[in-house]
């Protein structure tokens, strides 16, 4: 049976780039260890604060779902804040990376999965008390059981990807 | 010092470091924050499956890899070195409302009334373990991005889908603490 040119076209209506949602934009060459280990660090940085301010508990997730504390509701305000100053700085003052490379921005596309999954990844968020970040730092808390929730969601993220054709966007 | 480090930090440090770090990841080596990707490439790199979705050079996003090794880390060094002794203390109206449900509240990050092994294959534990982590892993990817993709560097962009992605994420939270959580409890 002969194929027409069309039928190879990707139909997909999200423009998903080659990589991902956060692509690596750095041109320059990178090494396994020598360049990663940076990012490493900054994980490092990122886990601790995510335990010593308690946001990887469960508890403060409950809480911040009740309206019982501003804790969770300072941190991620505080984050987001401090966040758009440094974007709007690096784009206004046009700051190169450490490698002298103009950083580069994404503008996100509107989809329907930004209603339908982002209200699953909320549900999901309040019985785990955990994003996919704190999942890492609880399991290194040493509470090990996480580990099936992280295999879980790797699950999720791949199931996602055999139906993202089908799901509506 | 190490005593003020051993406390639990406020909301303004802590949201002030999480902030900072969309900048140091850019000019560090242009890469953007964002955690649930990190998901996606573990998909790709152990179980592709001849999947498209999957089909992408993971190798060349393997700081994202670092990344998360990275928070694993982070919190094995927080909490062997810098814990708290006091334990946490959450807001007394969560404490009776969980005490309602009949969950134990002690002194952990996490309850260990619900999070444990002994759980885990009890209905509760597959609610809270494989419903929970599946909802995770397959809403932050169909939302394109998680509170750390989305909420803090998609509004630190000044992204309207992630505006409306982080609205979505709390309504689903809403909903499932509010009217879902007793039934699920009640298991």
């Amino acid at each position: 049976m002969q194929k027409s040119k069309d039928e190879f076209v990707d139909v997909s209506p999200v423009a998903h780039p080659v990589e991902c949602e956060a692509p690596n934009d750095q041109i320059a060459n990178e090494t396994l260890i020598g360049s990663n280990i940076k990012y490493l660090i900054t994980g490092i940085v990122f886990g601790i604060v995510f335990v010593k301010a308690e946001i990887i508990s469960w508890y403060r997730i409950q809480e911040m779902f009740r309206l019982h504390s501003f804790h969770m509701y300072g941190v991620i305000g505080t984050a987001v804040i401090v966040g758009m100053i440094s974007v709007w700085a690096i784009k206004k003052f046009n700051i190169k990376t450490a490698q002298g490379e103009t950083v580069i921005f994404h503008d996100k596309q509107f989809h329907w999965g930004n209603i339908i999954g982002g209200f699953i990844f909320g549900l999901g968020w309040a019985i785990t008390g955990a994003c996919p970040g704190p999942l890492f730092a609880q399991i290194g808390s040493g509470f090990l059981v996480i580990i099936v929730t992280l295999l879980s969601a790797v699950a999720g993220t791949w199931v996602y990807g055999l139906f993202q054709q089908k799901l509506p966007h | 010092m190490i005593e003020l480090i051993r406390q639990p930090w406020p909301w303004y440090i802590a949201g002030a470091v999480i902030g900072l770090t969309v900048p140091a990841l850019l000019l560090l080596g242009n890469k953007h924050l964002g955690i649930s990707s990190s998901l996606r490439h573990l998909c790709a790199a152990c179980l592709p499956a001849n999947i498209s979705f999957f089909k992408y050079d993971w190798k060349k996003e393997i700081w994202n890899l670092f990344f998360v090794g990275g928070v694993l880390l982070g919190g094995v060094i927080a909490t062997q070195f810098l814990s708290n002794p006091e334990g946490i203390l959450i807001s007394e109206r969560t404490v009776s409302d969980l005490q309602a449900l009949n969950i134990t509240v002690d002194n952990n990050l996490m309850p260990a009334s619900i999070f444990s092994f002994e759980n885990l294959f009890t209905l509760r534990g597959l609610m809270f373990f494989v419903v929970g982590g599946f909802f995770v892993g397959f809403g932050t990817r169909y939302a394109g991005g998680c509170t750390s993709g989305h909420t803090i560097m998609g509004l630190s962009n000044l992204q309207w889908p992630s505006l409306v992605a982080t609205c979505c994420f709390m309504a689903g939270g809403f909903l499932m603490v509010h009217v879902l959580f007793p039934w699920l409890m009640s298991l």
